[in-house]
């Protein structure tokens, strides 16, 4: 099979799937464990073909940039079509009961519109992965919001509701604003083609207009401090498996379309003094959200916060990585760390929903003696919480291990006091959870029966948010594939 | 990798899969748990007596697999692994069996004994681990697993414990972290290694060396309880009685400990450090910690409370050992690991028994114990003689050699921190020895059970017994060819060498 095969496996089947579940709601289910089985595998392949050859191209039925539809596979895209891959098998997994389980007509009735929403989700970030031009980035975003906004309203509360129009608010006119700096782009530079415009290296004030917009937009929809507010309201009343696609997945397709923007394209316009606006728009995001997290009264708050505080950290790849030393450090840092909150981040979302389930509430004060009616559930959030505290072995450690070895060698030592500043909060905010949830009540309610493959899903992805630190040497060398920053992934040295 | 990488991997797993397993079992399967829990407290001493050869031959241990982008997560066996990791080993054992008695009949033992095992690992993992980033990731899970122990009973107080706790070793993770991270942007890859590995860096990086040492000595010294970081210490008290015994013997303030001497020794490098001018204020926070920590405890009341200032005086005795630049002070200091933690898990073994069988929590209720549970008292009688430096036993020893080691360096106010604390300690040791034993008992005992034969239960009297053996015996046979002092002086060789 070719790398143009494998591409096209990844966008055609959840598209194909989203189709047929549509028309055939019985078949949901299994459509979501086939298309999760066939994925898995084109990903593996994909992965094996850039890891042997390089950056994979594909020009749609032949025809180039500037007309045709290019798709395109580097080590980064890989990173994320594998991080979508993990994340969508654990949902489609965890879904096959979590509506059954509610034992309810009107959940049935969600459930028939879930399973179409979520493949399209699949092909929507599949193809966001794949693209090589800012044009086809742009529809692909466009299907990721139409998506998530529509999952979101899935829950039907009044409260769901009301976060899923601010939510489409917001995502529409940020793709206006994106729409308009790629108009301007196309413009100046006659092509929307990534590779081209990065050969092109122009820079001047239309195209830093253009810049602004498109990254306006953006940072809208990745929820970047400030233009965060939309996003605690929408993550804690989706239903628990669109909560985790939400946190997961959803906000860090446009993250990766910045990366491309101004690492790929636009470099010459990464001065300095933008780095750091991004830096320090993200530790405010860090320091912002932990502090809220910690003062939400309902659990999926607390962890949508720990959501906008997460996201922070990714942006002080800006700043990092922009530098020449230890550059590339950053970067694998940076995106380890986004893999890290993918599964840490379902992992909590899911024990979420199974609490919820159990207990009929997720009032934090109210969960003491969770434990004792919970246990793997509970391990799952504490083990999923190590990571995004960053203790060792997990995969947040080796993300943020990188990131603190790239600021130290650079000398920004700032961005070090955030991210452990950052870390002790997480730490806080988690602890209070589990305080609760260790303590003694003498009547422990009975809960609602969980089914094990629910509680299961939500174990697995933790305890793979705590081994996959030791998967980071591997995730250096895929991000190696065609990675616009260079540099050593160790420092130091001068020790024999 | 070598043949003998699967003994230090089986040292690990031993404990951890106990863990894993013993999670799954039901509540009501208590002697399956309790086999379980002996098999896998067995299989971990074994294999540690296999190595404890083996490294005396000189055979090498290591084994290494791909953790951080060149970074390796290595274990690896040297003299000072072996010491920490015997002591840990067995001191484990003894625990197990006390914890199966003391938790009789309470409920969530489940998930107790597969944290109690987690955290064995952990310890283990910190004696065994080859390089910093491996020795910090134990050190990490460390904090974690102990946290459910210390909130084991879930009452509002074990929370807040807990939640002191956590604070102090999180934070003082995170300084560690940060020494760690500094160290390696620094020097690259840090493998322990004796004699130190910055000596080239030491003429240029002296001021960041010295910051980043500084930086080390915090995050290390709050579980180490280092005055004035040792807050936690002595709220951490209300845990279970055998959980206050691994932590105050074994585990957590001997991780602290045992990682001051990995970074003076194996890190920085003794003479190293003292020509970068670092182990003079190390000494002296020792110092004041041993003093301030035995001033405390003379005015406890409550038993354990009076244990917990004492450990934070104690455990400083090794910290000042390795702070003082000489062979025999490292001797001194060293072979205190293994003699603090004998000597302080029969005290915290013996204070768990007053009060499962006698209800009694506090010093003043302690009057006539010795009529009632002589063998306990016994026990209790030689672990606090030996903490007060009464020859021929094990605190003596360390003692002997701090003080000459002291005296060697040309610090002689070692000496008189040494006579002020011995004189504390019998101070804050005896009148509960005059109490137990001349004064008459009580008509009634505050919650008094009765076990059968013996003065209690004898899954809680066989191991005080054991360890207060060990104490006489460290003491006695100290230059014999088992016993952790001659271990010890291979250690000081070894740093010392030419």
């Amino acid at each position: 099979m070719t790398s143009a095969w494998a591409m096209a496996w990844l966008i055609l089947t959840p598209l194909v799937a989203a189709a047929l579940a549509f028309a055939f709601p019985r078949l949901g289910r299994s459509l979501a464990l086939g298309t999760a089985g066939v994925i898995g595998l084109a990903v593996a392949h994909l992965m094996r073909l850039v890891f042997a050859n390089g950056v994979q191209t594909h020009l749609v039925s032949g025809w180039g940039a500037p007309l045709g539809i290019e798709l395109r596979a580097d080590g980064l895209s890989v990173l994320m079509l594998i991080v979508t891959a993990l994340i969508g098998v654990a949902i489609a997994l965890y879904s096959q009961r979590y509506f059954v389980s509610e034992h309810d007509d009107e959940a049935l009735h969600r459930e028939r519109y879930f399973w179409p929403l979520f493949l399209f989700l699949w092909t929507a970030l599949d193809a966001l992965y794949l693209s090589a031009d800012i044009f086809n980035l742009y529809v692909t975003l466009e299907m990721l919001g139409f998506a998530a906004v529509t999952l979101l309203a899935l829950a039907g509360t009044r409260a769901a509701l009301t976060a899923a129009l601010r939510y489409l608010f917001v995502s529409l006119s940020a793709s206006l604003f994106y729409l308009l700096g790629v108009g301007l782009v196309y413009g100046q530079c006659g092509t929307v083609d990534l590779p081209s415009l990065a050969a092109q290296a122009r820079s001047g004030p239309a195209l830093w207009v253009a810049l602004a917009l498109m990254t306006g937009g953006l940072i809208a929809k990745a929820a970047l401090f400030p233009l965060h507010g939309w996003l605690p309201p929408a993550h804690a009343n989706a239903p628990a498996p669109v909560s985790a696609l939400l946190s997961a997945l959803v906000v860090k397709g446009p993250f990766y379309i910045l990366l491309r923007l101004w690492f790929e394209a636009f470099p010459a316009l990464m001065t300095p003094a933008v780095a750091q606006v991004f830096g320090a728009l993200g530790a405010a995001a860090i320091l912002w959200g932990s502090v809220n997290a910690l003062f939400q009264p309902r659990l999926k708050l607390l962890i949508a916060y720990s959501t906008v505080a997460q996201l922070g950290y990714l942006f002080l790849l800006f700043p990092l990585a922009a530098s020449r030393e230890g550059g590339f450090m950053a970067w694998s840092g940076g995106l380890m760390l986004l893999g890290a909150h993918a599964c840490a981040k379902t992992a909590m979302f899911l024990t979420a929903g199974n609490i919820l389930h159990a207990a009929g509430h997720d009032r934090i004060k109210d969960l003491d003696g969770i434990t004792h009616v919970l246990p793997v559930s509970v391990f799952a959030f504490g083990l999923a919480g190590m990571s995004l505290i960053g203790l060792p072995p997990s995969s947040g450690f080796a993300g943020k291990w990188l990131l603190l070895n790239a600021a130290l060698a650079q000398g920004q030592w700032w961005w070090v006091a955030v991210m452990i500043l950052g870390s002790l909060l997480a730490a806080a905010y988690i602890v209070r959870m589990l305080a609760h949830a260790f303590t003694r009540v003498n009547e422990p309610k009975t809960p609602n029966p969980i089914p094990p493959v629910m509680e299961g899903t939500a174990l697995a992805l933790a305890l793979l948010a705590v081994v996959l630190g030791f998967a980071s040497p591997w995730a250096a060398e895929l991000l190696r594939v065609g990675a616009p920053v260079v540099g050593p992934i160790v420092m130091g040295g001068s020790v024999p | 990798m070598n043949l003998h990488s699967p003994i230090l991997l089986g040292i690990l797993l031993s404990s951890f899969v106990t863990g894993l397993v013993i999670f799954f079992l039901k509540e009501e399967s208590h002697r399956l748990r309790t086999w379980l829990n002996l098999l896998g407290a067995g299989v971990k001493l074994v294999l540690v007596a296999v190595l404890l050869s083996g490294v005396y031959r000189g055979e090498p241990y290591t084994f290494a697999i791909e953790f951080l982008p060149g970074i390796p997560f290595a274990l690896g066996a040297d003299a000072n692994s072996v010491l920490f990791v015997t002591l840990s080993s067995v001191l484990w054992f003894c625990t197990t069996l006390y914890a199966v008695g003391y938790l009789e009949h309470t409920p969530h033992r489940s998930r107790f004994f597969g944290f109690f095992s987690f955290c064995v690992t952990a310890t283990t993992g910190i004696a065994l681990s080859a390089n910093l980033v491996t020795f910090l990731t134990f050190y990490e899970l460390l904090t974690v697993t102990t946290y459910p122990l210390i909130v084991h009973r879930g009452t509002r107080e074990a929370l807040r414990g807990g939640k002191i706790y956590l604070t102090y070793t999180l934070i003082g993770g995170a300084v560690l972290l940060l020494a760690v991270v500094w160290l390696h942007a620094l020097a690259g890859p840090v493998v322990f290694k004796e004699r130190g590995v910055i000596q080239a860096l030491a003429g240029t990086r002296r001021g960041e060396l010295q910051v980043i040492f500084l930086l080390f000595m915090i995050g290390l010294g709050v579980k180490a309880a280092l005055v004035p970081l040792h807050g936690w210490l002595p709220k951490a008290m209300v845990a279970p009685a055998p959980v206050s015994a691994l932590l105050h013997a074994v585990a957590v303030v001997k991780a602290g400990a045992f990682g001051i001497v990995r970074i003076v020794y194996d890190v920085y490098g003794a003479q190293t450090a003292a020509a970068l001018g670092v182990l003079h204020p190390l000494a002296v926070a020792a110092g004041v910690t041993i003093v301030y920590g035995s001033v405390r405890a003379l005015f406890q009341d409550e038993l354990k409370k009076r244990l917990a200032y004492s450990t934070v005086s104690q455990v400083s005795y090794i910290v000042l050992g390795t702070a003082i630049l000489g062979p025999v002070s490292t001797i001194g200091g060293l072979v205190h690991l293994v003699h603090q933690g004998i000597m302080k898990i029969t005290l915290f073994f013996c204070a768990g028994n007053y009060a499962e069988t006698l209800g009694t929590h506090r010093v003043s209720e302690m009057n006539g114990v010795g009529r009632r549970m002589p063998l306990t008292t016994a026990a209790f009688t030689v672990a606090a003689l030996g903490m007060i430096g009464v020859p021929p036993l094990a605190g003596y020893v360390s003692k002997w050699y701090l003080q000459k080691g002291a005296i060697q360096a040309g610090e002689e106010w070692v000496a008189l921190v040494l006579g002020a604390s011995s004189l504390l300690n019998a101070a804050y040791f005896l009148p509960i020895l005059y109490r137990a034993w001349f004064n008459p008992p009580p008509e009634h005992w505050p919650a008094e059970h009765r076990f059968g034969t013996w003065e209690t239960n004898w899954m809680l009297l066989l191991p005080p017994l054991v360890t207060a053996v060990l104490v006489i015996w460290a003491g006695v046979f100290a230059e014999s060819s088992f016993s952790p002092l001659v271990w010890v002086k291979l250690v000081a060789a070894r740093e010392y060498a030419p």
